[in-house]
């Protein structure tokens, strides 16, 4: 099992340019924890939409890698959206699925993928265009050339522990993170029309 | 006698032609017999990315990712699929995100299946209980400018807003429209 904190450090200190999105709750803490950055967009609510917010931006931004980081039950609450990506074909998009199965915000109960329930397989079978499975630090240099060097849309579920990390609590409000991202990625001018 | 062929292109078209002005890129949908002509025209239109969703919450989430990277969309839907919704425009509220919705109502005016009845009678109470600016709509020379009012209240201002096309004005459900 992975501890996470230490995963998404390692992942995001070889972004470069890539656009990053965080599903809600311990994704974005992890993303803020490895380091605040203009082309993080930190959910805090919204659950089920990162990987659409992630299919929006890459359509936007074909010249761009963007990076979706979420948990597995976000992902299942939006889960038909890898039927919607798998469509779409977009070369510049990953999700790394940070899975404990479990809802660990909530008081750790038992999530889904606990029992069987294979993202990596859902995804493969919609029609992403690879997709990947780790569970321990030997397949990193694999995750790393799925999340930034494979043709998208591809995925990631990396099975972390369960064991909790200090909250890191990224920007609260949404209107300064939105305009933030914005400016980084389009100029000023542009951040707020 | 509401919405003739000639009528519901005409209609199809002036949308069209304000999402153009518009600048919007992205249009997402889940499909609804109401919008099939301008379906149609959105997907011959190269300047345009026509998605297709599972379910009418993922085009929020598009709207919202298409916006971070510079890019206007438009959500087009029957009138169901805004019950869908309803958590998801959190995103769009919380984060002065626009959100151009166009809603076939169903449900409301000589509606055959009651099914359609509960949610298309909530449409305007759900949307309003979340912020979203409404346009209902009861004539097909008003739906251009409708779509134009929305796009800018959207757009210029940062918040979110549907136009109603009602089925008054569109017509009971009839699979004639489709030849």
């Amino acid at each position: 099992m992975l501890n996470r904190r230490r995963l998404v450090a390692d992942i995001l200190a070889e972004r470069g340019e890539t656009l990053l999105v965080s599903g809600l709750g311990a994704p974005s803490y992890d993303a803020a924890a490895a380091g605040d950055h203009p082309l993080n967009f930190y959910l805090w609510g919204a659950m089920g939409s990162a990987a659409m917010i992630g299919l929006g931006l890459a359509l936007a931004r074909p010249e761009r890698r963007v990076l979706v980081i979420t948990g597995d039950g976000e992902l299942l609450m939006g889960l038909g959206a890898l039927a919607t990506i798998a469509a779409e074909r977009p070369r510049n998009l990953a999700i790394l699925v940070l899975d404990n199965e479990a809802f660990g915000e909530t008081g750790r109960q038992a999530g889904l993928t606990g029992r069987g329930v294979a993202l990596s397989g859902i995804a493969a079978a919609a029609g992403f265009a690879a997709t990947l499975e780790i569970a321990g630090a030997n397949d990193t240099s694999a995750l790393y050339e799925l999340l930034y060097r494979t043709p998208g849309p591809v995925l990631a579920v990396a099975k972390i522990s369960l064991e909790p990390e200090p909250q890191v609590l990224p920007e609260r409000d949404g209107r300064y993170p939105t305009q933030r991202f914005r400016a980084a990625l389009l100029g000023p001018e542009r951040a707020t029309r | 006698m509401p919405s003739t062929k000639a009528a519901a292109r005409k209609w199809a078209r002036d949308v069209h032609q304000v999402l153009r002005e518009h600048e919007v890129r992205q249009v997402a949908t889940v499909p609804d017999a109401g919008l099939i002509r301008l379906l149609e025209i959105v997907a011959g239109d190269t300047g345009m990315r026509l998605v297709t969703l599972t379910s009418e919450e993922e085009g929020i989430a598009l709207a919202a990712g298409a916006w971070l990277g510079g890019q206007r969309s438009a959500l087009l839907m029957q009138s169901s699929g805004v019950g869908n919704c309803i958590n998801m425009l959190s995103l769009p509220a919380l984060c002065g995100i626009p959100l151009l919705m166009i809603v076939t109502m169903r449900g409301e005016w000589g509606e055959f299946n009651p099914w359609q009845v509960p949610m298309g009678q909530a449409v305007r109470p759900v949307l309003a209980a979340m912020g979203v600016k409404l346009f209902p709509v009861e004539h097909e020379d008003e739906v251009g400018p409708a779509v134009a009012a929305a796009a800018g209240i959207a757009f210029n201002g940062g918040l979110q807003a549907a136009v109603l096309l009602t089925q008054r004005m569109l017509g009971a459900k009839r699979f004639a429209d489709q030849e």
